[in-house]
């Protein structure tokens, strides 16, 4: 009998051993150098901030945890508390709030100016001027959903300026994000989509598209902050808006200002 | 208070649930039925499809519907095939995914409610010559009759409460596919808290009272028919 609860006992600490290395191992850090580097990314910019973040672990050993939403939602979560150290959204708007809000670290910097594309993988379904909108020879055309992200309220803006908004607003299948959207469009439950440029150009997708005019709609500029201290994040967008992380930004189909901080 | 795009969103809700619950009763009962009263070895197979929305996630659900559903699926190409439109992204496509996802909340009560029916009763019906479908409405339906208002409660409720699949297949269409529980999701990812605490109280209130029914309906009927 006593045995027996001398087992029990024993299997008991055995358990709450257990339990405490998986807690440990969750939230202790190893050392202040290996605490990744948590960054929450609008997600039209996810597949080049993976490659940003190969690059810059491979100079500096520093991980990345890549956290990818649309930017209202990324934002929504910032205000109640997420552990993100830098935020990449799609606009200047949330990232300026979040200053203004005392949220962040630092003033908001642009990191690129994104591109709107109408897309399809079907070839000759998008002409070059995008007047298959007004011809209407499709049942559903996808966009990012206008009040969550920045490059659906630039396909709004643009259906708006070509006075289609209205008449064509049953046929929009809102995205939850840009990723959502491309998604609708590449697996052909949406004939097309408004997309963003750098997300065809990370898949070599062909199709048919045509690049909105930037008088359609305002410009999707993107900007980035800093969220807390952690001694990477200013080396990371240091690394974005001066080193090579420039123009790997550019190779994925952004463009990148002359930058007066480097 | 409520704006036209969140009425809009209730009265695609209540339209989806209700449709949803009369589907999943016409098609539920005879399956009930058979997996009350049958003794084929592969009745616990269909007992294991018919319970699998319970433990899926519902991004298994959505992913595959979208699939299936798209103009190159089976059943998107079979539809497009006959002129109609891609069931994706329509109010049709959701009654499909609702179906699906509710039917082990409608199926399994009715199927505890004819397992535990007196075959005597049924038996001595049938001494009476009454033909088989009579007896199935004028015995088995009053007999069963909490099983059938807990599946139909159920079903209409948890239809109602339906998220991630209709966030997959559903394209956010307002008046169509725009569902209460995608409208409320949206509110909070743009901090608009006021509309969302109403449309989440409200939604709060009314899961409650379905729920009170489906309790109140089981005592009441327990204590009359102990």
């Amino acid at each position: 009998m006593f045995g027996h609860s001398g087992q029990a006992h024993g299997r008991r600490g055995l358990l709450a051993l257990l339990l405490l290395a998986l807690l440990e191992g969750g939230t202790a850090p190893a050392g202040a150098n290996e605490q990744p580097l948590r960054v929450a990314v609008a997600a039209n910019f996810l597949p080049v901030a993976e490659r940003l973040s190969t690059r810059f672990t491979r100079q500096t050993g520093t991980p990345l945890r890549l956290v990818s939403g649309s930017t209202g939602k990324l934002y929504a979560q910032i205000v109640h508390g997420a552990p993100f150290d830098l935020f990449l959204a799609a606009d200047e708007a949330r990232p300026r709030r979040l200053v203004e809000e005392g949220r962040a670290r630092g003033a908001p910097f642009l990191y690129a100016t994104g591109t709107l594309v109408l897309w399809s993988p079907r070839p000759g379904l998008v002409d070059q001027t995008g007047g298959v909108l007004a011809e209407g020879g499709f049942s559903r055309l996808a966009m990012a959903n206008p009040r969550l992200a920045p490059y659906g309220r630039a396909a709004r803006e643009t259906l708006q300026a070509l006075g289609l908004w209205s008449r064509l607003r049953s046929r929009i299948v809102r995205g939850e994000n840009i990723a959502q959207a491309f998604h609708f469009v590449v697996s052909g439950n949406a004939e097309l989509g408004f997309v963003a440029a750098s997300q065809l150009l990370s898949r070599g997708e062909e199709g048919s598209r045509w690049v909105v005019p930037e008088r359609l709609y305002s410009p999707i500029l993107q900007a980035g902050v800093v969220l807390t201290a952690h001694p990477a994040a200013g080396r990371f967008v240091h690394f974005i808006r001066c080193g090579e992380g420039r123009e790997i930004v550019r190779e994925g189909g952004y463009r990148v200002a002359a930058d007066p901080a480097c | 208070m409520l704006s036209g795009a969140d009425l809009a969103a209730l009265q695609v809700t209540l339209r989806l649930a209700l449709i949803t619950t009369l589907i999943l009763l016409l098609l539920g009962t005879p399956l009930a039925w058979w997996l009350a009263r049958s003794r084929a070895w592969f009745r616990p197979v269909v007992e294991a499809v018919v319970a699998l929305p319970l433990v899926l996630p519902p991004t298994v659900l959505g992913f595959y519907l979208l699939i299936l559903l798209g103009p190159e699926g089976a059943l998107g190409g079979l539809v497009t095939a006959l002129g109609g439109r891609p069931l994706a992204f329509t109010f049709s496509g959701l009654v499909i995914g609702s179906v699906l996802y509710s039917l082990p909340f409608v199926v399994q009560p009715l199927q505890t409610a004819f397992s535990t029916l007196d075959r005597r009763l049924l038996e001595a019906s049938a001494t009476l010559r009454a033909p088989p479908f009579d007896r199935f409405v004028s015995v088995v339906v009053p007999l069963s009759r909490s099983g059938f208002i807990t599946a139909a409660v159920l079903g209409f409720a948890h239809t109602v409460g339906e998220f991630g699949v209709v966030l997959m297949i559903g394209g956010n269409i307002p008046g169509e596919t725009q569902v209460l529980s995608i409208a409320i999701y949206d509110h909070v990812e743009a901090l608009e808290y006021t509309s969302a605490h109403w449309l989440a109280g409200g939604l709060l209130l009314l899961s409650f009272l379905l729920l009170l029914t489906v309790y109140l309906v089981n005592r009441r009927w327990s204590v009359a028919h102990p």
